[in-house]
């Protein structure tokens, strides 16, 4: 735009306008996510039960590691990272390239049926969920039928199985999601690639390891990215999963399904309120996720 | 039925969905109309500093909503905003994947257009709400569509803000009623549907925009 117009006095007039148009949205954004990204660095260095505020300089931070709960909350958090992420995003990876395939029917109504998942609401779906994976839910009947097992699976009431129950539900929600974008970007691949890897023998398998995954890597690096800050934040569905299965202290069988976001909240408003120590755990989160992503970045190689 | 007659008169069922249909209702149109004059902003008169700006502005997106919301609920207390429904809306209405995504619709849109109706002497303004705004339809579909879903289904953030029973949203009520200790899932499960349904008509009514609109954002 700025070269088509280099008349001396319009750059100015653009640059004015260009602000205008940004401006209502960095107010909100200055506001409602510099303002308290700042803030609760400044929090972080104290300790606050209710108006009594004393400061502790790195306090928060040394408290964290001794933190039994905390440490328990990020163990749980980086053993569902690891292991739902790769599963999700490689189903999503196979659906999208068995649904660009031109031979397919009924494409859209396969897309809108894998897609449908993440429209809906993260508390809806998940009160679904345990109630299927209740000890007498759809779930465990279903299996006892075809005799894949003999007694039901404690599916909400054992830790191991708590975090299988999970890691199914996001794969559920999230699957189609991401299958979205890898559709996105299978689209921009010429099919004349495939035809002549075709013609050189290559078979399905082969294509999709030496011709998909090379050519979406950009687009795998984004959404290894936005999951991974997005497991980082898990809070609906484990406070709703786990909701009354033990009791009202302990998120899921012996805090199994607690995570970082529903510890924060509980130290902000279920225990004694501390935001000084709260913002102290969020500051760790973002420390993780952006190491993660730096890691992710290197990983894939992107030079930007 | 007599779920829907518990629901209708236990649990306020009406005031509920009223709550949520005015949260998403403003979320909506706020946040459709301060992201897209953003993604206007970036795209068409582009600048190295605002391009600074930007990247900042895509950083924000790493950092995990919990991370913010303890200065978030202090700076709704200040403005005495707790328990209200603009406590709730305020937060949600700068949109940084929405101001994205109308940058990279924006792209696409012929940049003659807007050269033409300057020539004639209307006012950027004018240009952008009476002649640009109107003729991309399916991008603000799209977008009104995800500014939907995202604060229609919000749990966390009205959660902390929200403490009354009359000002609940739907998705609060489902997540009260099924942790109790021996929930009745008839109840819940119609409360499920019920929530789940406005999402549904408004998903297949545009379902066409949004895929289009998801893809195209992605396709550069």
């Amino acid at each position: 735009m700025s070269k088509s117009y280099k008349r001396k006095g319009l750059e100015s007039v653009w640059d004015k306008w260009g602000w205008i148009f940004v401006s209502l949205m960095m107010a909100g954004v200055i506001l409602f996510i510099f303002y308290p990204i700042v803030y609760s660095l400044y929090l972080s260095t104290f300790s606050t039960r209710g108006f009594l505020k004393t400061f502790v300089g790195f306090g928060n931070y040394t408290k964290l590691f001794r933190d039994t709960y905390f440490i328990l909350s990020l163990k749980n958090i980086l053993t569902i990272l690891v292991i739902q992420v790769p599963i999700m995003l490689f189903l999503a990876l196979i659906f999208a390239t068995l649904l660009n395939d031109p031979k397919v029917k009924f494409k859209a109504i396969y897309r809108t049926a894998l897609f449908l998942p993440a429209v809906t609401s993260l508390v809806a779906y998940t009160v679904i969920f345990r109630v299927m994976f209740s000890n007498d839910g759809l779930v465990n009947r279903v299996l006892m039928t075809i005799g894949l097992i003999k007694e039901p699976i404690r599916w909400l009431l054992d830790p191991f199985w708590a975090k299988v129950t999970l890691i199914i539900a996001l794969t559920w929600r999230w699957t189609g999601y991401n299958m979205m974008f890898y559709l996105a970007g299978l689209q921009n691949i010429p099919i004349e690639v495939y035809e002549a890897a075709e013609i050189d023998g290559a078979t399905k398998t082969v294509q999709f390891f030496k011709i998909t995954i090379p050519l979406l890597k950009p687009i795998i690096l984004f959404t290894t990215i936005t999951s991974t800050i997005g497991t980082l934040q898990l809070f609906d569905e484990p406070m709703n999963l786990a909701a009354g299965v033990v009791t009202g202290s302990s998120v899921g069988p012996g805090n199994s399904l607690l995570t970082p976001s529903v510890y924060i909240y509980n130290v902000c408003f279920k225990y004694s309120p501390n935001f000084g120590y709260a913002s102290a755990i969020s500051y760790i989160i973002v420390i993780i996720a952006a190491v993660l992503a730096i890691i992710q970045f290197k990983v894939a190689g992107e030079k930007e | 039925m007599n779920n829907l007659k518990n629901l209708w008169e236990n649990y306020n069922l009406g005031t509920v969905l009223l709550n949520s249909a005015k949260i998403s209702l403003f979320v909506v149109v706020f946040s459709i109309v301060v992201s897209s004059m953003a993604g206007y902003g970036f795209e068409i008169y582009a600048s190295k500093s605002r391009n600074r700006v930007y990247s900042a502005l895509l950083l924000t997106m790493m950092i995990p909503f919990a991370a913010l919301m303890v200065p978030l609920f202090r700076l709704m207390y200040f403005f005495n905003l707790i328990d209200s429904h603009w406590g709730v809306i305020l937060p949600m209405i700068p949109s940084v994947f929405l101001t994205f995504f109308f940058r990279q619709s924006f792209k696409q849109y012929p940049k003659e257009i807007i050269m033409a109706a300057r020539v004639d002497g209307a006012n950027e303004l004018r240009i952008f709400f009476s002649i640009v705004l109107p003729s991309m339809k399916s991008s603000y579909a799209a977008a009104a569509i995800y500014a939907f879903m995202t604060s229609w289904n919000a749990y966390l953030w009205p959660l902390v803000i929200i403490q009354s029973e009359q000002n609940k949203t739907i998705v609060l009520m489902i997540s009260s009623i099924a942790s109790g200790y021996t929930p009745d899932f008839g109840v819940v499960m119609m409360a499920v549907v019920i929530a789940t349904l406005p999402m549904l008509v408004v998903f297949f009514a545009l379902q066409k925009q949004f895929v289009q609109g998801v893809l195209g954002s992605v396709k550069q």
